[in-house]
């Protein structure tokens, strides 16, 4: 669903890779033993490492490779048994070491795949190109003086994994489901807590746009895109930019912008010709990063399952549809809701639209997250397993689940407490039926006369007449006989 | 009471244990002796203070019989290692008045031995030079004079020619160096003292002021063989915070120091004979092995071909990572800081003016060779003719236990004389930088004097880790030379 803008030219294609930054889900930094938690008051976190004090040096934090080796897996990525630490070289005030201790040509991490799920239902596969371990920087504050920028290390060190994808999105749609699958799925591995709004999880979009079937345009690199809104607005901004300046006989130029999300616009940071020569190097304090068989082996296999396994494992033995088993896969405690309630339901169908459509769409309304649900997942079985075993009507499950919601009891107590037990004893249905149809003369008239909608009316009039508990199969099956026979 | 300046380690412990002097008269000795050689320059801190009390720290230990290997052994540190709570300059304006929260792993080893600190010692800066001409707090003078009667002052070597001269003018009883490319070897040498540079790995670089990661090394200067494994006892060992530190168990060298080289093969490089080579290096060096030989060692020729490419690889792997290593010295968080009219401006401004003239030479080769274009024809190219030098040591190792050579291809020369000519002053490390390249251990003890009265020095390296080797070898040079030639100046200051 490849998205396509109209110009004065003809249509035009977008062409996207993604640099995201996500930073690792650990204790500690990279390279020093210094907290990473978040919001901490400025330079609180900042050990002699991080601040590139003379004579330091930078020892591995293991933890934070493991980390990096289960979402190598987790990409479906070649994990590679040797990797090397580089330094990039550049000077900057919240960069302390005068360098950024990443890795080069020899990533932790190399090619892998993921699959996103499209809006349209589509799904696609992107590629992933590698995978590299590094340092954060720290952060500039330049609006605190007016003359004076501040400096802010605490996040100076922390351990990142930028994450490179081929050029395979075509559109902002299928950038910000690339995005979104991402997290996803560094979330189930517990690498990365995907937050966009604390800065764990950055992106850097490379763009460029071109006829289709063309050969790739020259493309520019929009940094400081930091929400999936951004993402949006960014790409769509900046291919407008670019097919502009084309189709007024220019040329796109290969430069950094930066995204300003107050203006909504890109702006020029830095051309080719000023781009940084980074003097990239084997880092002398690091010996090369090798992983050992046991160490790759043992964090295979105890991986989660991973985003898609578990949506086609709900389509294949649930029988769910895709937008469903997508739903619900979305969060692993999502997912692991749903089974529960599954499980108790003993109709796994029945189940997800419960989830779906009442319980997601009842905690939206009263802007909740699932984990403050009032109605617990083996409350939600048991009711969608009344409705399984004929005990309610799909109806009066809908009256059950809005005092659930309200008091937190039980199904079953509601349902005993307010009698609403459905009526599947013929003899009571046939005798109110009776009742109707005697109450209703003109109408059976009517019915008989060869006006068979009429019967929908009958119906509404006899559950009605039940207060809803008699059993609507049954009310259908002997109505018909009764006016037809 | 015997001159306590003129002790060994090893005599002087011997004197403490018998209580023929305390650790506190000891330690007063040598500050009276650094104060009286302030003209040589020596020190860029003298911390008499610190050395007293740690002295009397070593007295309390001694009476209760409870004294550390090196309890109340006065030493120098260089001033590149970080010293909590006193001034390490790295012998550069661009630290400022840069006081460390924290203690190199080096030193804080060497005061859990008992050492006592009498000062930091002056160096070229960030240990970049052969002279120590480059310190940004002066030259350093060696306390040896030619006989020639023109009482010039000469250099002390380089980088650590702040220990080197303090050893020799017995300003203190030891020393800490370092050595990148022959920092220890080479000032060893020019001063008539020994000194050696373990294998890398051996010491760890915590906290020691870097110049080229995969280079720099700790080690230790004394006047004795059995002196330097004494320090080096204390000062190695595995390291958790330092990545490259190794894991090898640290033998006691001085346990099985042992001169009996009956057998011992040594190994004479040819590739060492180098063009210009004044006789009397030839000279001194023929001496080593005729007295190797007579203790019952055999030598033998072996080949390092790719000597010749050392220096010319070494100056651009060391530059390299000296470009990034001080990198960090930016204005923004210690040290010197000039005002610019912007973040630009205050770097170049800075750093200008904060780094000397060789400092700066490195920085900006070393950028040069790591730069777009240029990566793969220097850098690359370098780290594989690096791993070619340690081939060679490698074969070498096959056909002997122990080269011998010349430390290096001259005796002290004369304040300013190589300033002009940076190719000529890299010269002088061209017997040493191999060794350094491969990360192999090396060492230098005094052979003799040149026919103008200054000390030649003789180099023994051994394969990875073997420093008992080298500790043995060189052993057994010093008891053929007895050396026992001392700087003019203390007999003219002292014998009196």
């Amino acid at each position: 669903m490849a998205q396509l803008i109209k110009g004065e030219t003809g249509e035009w294609e977008m062409v996207i890779g993604l640099e995201v930054h996500a930073q690792v889900t650990a204790n500690s930094k990279l390279f020093s033993g210094a907290s990473i938690e978040f919001g901490a008051a400025p330079n609180t976190h900042v050990s002699l490492v991080d601040a590139a004090m003379p004579g330091m040096l930078p020892v591995l934090n293991e933890y934070v490779v493991e980390q990096a080796v289960k979402t190598g897996y987790g990409l479906n990525a070649q994990v590679n048994q040797t990797s090397v630490f580089a330094r990039k070289n550049y000077f900057y005030p919240d960069l302390p070491q005068g360098y950024q201790i990443s890795q080069y040509d020899q990533p932790i991490v190399g090619t892998g795949k993921i699959e996103i799920d499209l809006p349209d239902g589509s799904v696609k596969e992107v590629g992933i190109t590698r995978l590299r371990l590094e340092q954060d920087t720290g952060k500039s504050v330049h609006d605190m003086h007016p003359s004076k920028s501040y400096v802010d290390l605490n996040r100076s060190g922390s351990a990142l994994m930028e994450i490179v994808s081929e050029p395979d999105i075509r559109g902002p749609e299928e950038a910000v489901a690339y995005i979104s699958k991402l997290r996803m799925i560094l979330q189930y591995l517990g690498t990365c807590n995907g937050n966009m709004d604390e800065g764990s999880m950055r992106a850097d979009v490379n763009i460029s746009v071109r006829k289709p079937g063309d050969e790739f345009g020259t493309r520019a690199e929009v940094k400081n895109v930091n929400s999936l809104k951004a993402v949006h607005q960014a790409i769509m901004f900046e291919a407008q930019r670019q097919i502009e300046i084309i189709e007024d006989g220019g040329e796109v130029d290969q430069e950094t912008r930066l995204w300003d999300p107050n203006k909504l616009e890109t702006r020029a940071l830095r051309s080719k010709e000023d781009a940084h020569d980074y003097r990239y190097f084997p880092d002398p304090d690091l010996l090369p990063l090798e992983l050992t068989d046991e160490l790759m082996e043992r964090i295979k296999s105890t991986l989660p399952e991973l985003p898609d396994e578990k949506k086609h494992r709900f389509m294949e033995s649930f029988g769910l549809s895709t937008y469903d088993a997508s739903v619900l896969i979305a969060e692993q405690s999502r997912a692991a809701f749903f089974e529960t309630v599954a499980e108790k339901a003993g109709d796994a169908k029945l189940a997800a639209n419960w989830v779906i459509n009442e319980l997601l769409g009842a905690l939206n309304k009263a802007e909740k997250d699932l984990n403050e649900t009032p109605v617990s997942a083996e409350q939600l079985g048991q009711l969608v397993a009344r409705i399984k075993d004929n005990t309610i009507s799909g109806k009066i499950a809908k009256d059950v689940f809005a005092e659930m919601m309200e008091t937190s009891k039980d199904a079953d107590s509601i349902i005993d407490e307010k009698g609403l037990k459905q009526v599947t004893d013929t003899g009571a249905i046939e005798a109110i039926i009776d009742q109707v149809l005697a109450a209703n003369p003109s109408q059976v008239e009517t019915y008989k006369g060869g006006n068979e909608k009429l019967l929908g009316f009958f119906v509404g009039q006899v559950m009605k007449a039940s207060q809803g508990k008699a059993n609507p199969a049954m009310v259908n099956e002997i109505l018909k006989k009764k006016l037809d026979g | 009471m015997t001159e306590l300046t003129n002790l060994t380690i090893a005599t002087a412990l011997e004197g403490l244990k018998n209580k023929d002097f305390t650790a506190t008269e000891l330690t007063q000795a040598h500050i009276a002796a650094v104060e009286s050689a302030r003209d040589l320059n020596c020190f860029i801190t003298e911390t008499p203070e610190i050395a007293l009390k740690q002295a009397n720290e070593a007295d309390a230990r001694y009476n209760a019989g409870t004294a550390l290997a090196l309890d109340g052994i006065p030493i120098g540190m260089k001033d590149l290692f970080c010293t909590e709570g006193v001034k390490t300059t790295a012998a550069s304006k661009i630290l400022g008045n840069f006081v460390p929260t924290y203690e190199s792993t080096v030193s804080q080893k060497l005061w859990n031995a008992g050492c006592t600190m009498l000062g930091k010692l002056n160096l070229d800066e960030f240990a970049m030079g052969s002279a120590n001409t480059t310190s940004a707090f002066g030259n350093v003078i060696n306390p040896w004079k030619p006989n020639d009667g023109s009482n010039a002052d000469l250099v002390p070597g380089g980088s650590s020619g702040g220990s080197s001269a303090a050893v020799a003018a017995q300003l203190c009883l030891g020393a800490t160096g370092t050595d990148t490319g022959g920092s220890i070897r080479q000032p060893a040498a020019f001063t008539g003292i020994c000194g050696i540079k373990p294998t890398y790995g051996r010491c760890s670089r915590w906290g020691i002021v870097a110049f080229a990661s995969s280079l720099d090394q700790a080690g230790a200067f004394a006047r004795t063989t059995e002196d330097c494994a004494l320090l080096l006892n204390a000062m190695c060992g595995h390291d958790p915070k330092d990545s490259t530190s190794s894991r090898q168990d640290v033998p006691d060298f001085t346990a099985t120091l042992n001169d009996d080289l009956k057998g011992k093969k040594i190994g004479i490089p040819k590739e060492y004979r180098v063009d210009g080579m004044p006789d009397e290096i030839e000279k001194i060096w023929s001496q080593g092995m005729e007295w190797l030989k007579d203790q019952g060692a055999e030598i033998v020729d072996v080949s390092l071909p790719h000597t010749k490419y050392a220096l010319p690889t070494y100056y651009i792997i060391a530059p390299a990572e000296c470009s990034s290593n001080l990198a960090r010295y930016d204005g923004v968080r210690y040290g010197l800081r000039e005002t610019g009219d912007d973040l630009r401006d205050m770097y170049e401004l800075t750093r200008a003016e904060g780094f000397g003239e060789e400092v700066q030479r490195r920085i900006m080769i070393g950028t040069y060779v790591l730069s777009a274009g240029y990566y793969d024809a220097y850098y690359i190219k370098a780290q594989k003719v690096r791993r070619l030098i340690t081939e060679d040591f490698d074969k070498a190792f096959e056909q002997c236990e122990a080269l011998l050579t010349p430390t290096a291809p001259s005796s002290a020369f004369a304040i300013g004389e190589n300033d002009d000519d940076p190719i000529k002053m890299y010269l002088n490390d061209v017997f040493t930088v191999p060794t350094s390249m491969a990360g192999l251990p090396g060492m230098s003890v005094p052979a003799g004097l040149d026919s103008r009265g200054l000390p030649l020095g003789l180099q023994i390296i051994c394969k990875a880790w073997d420093e008992q080797t080298v500790f043995n070898v060189a052993r057994g040079i010093e008891k053929a030379a007895n050396f026992t030639a001392k700087p003019q100046i203390l007999g003219l200051s002292r014998a009196a």
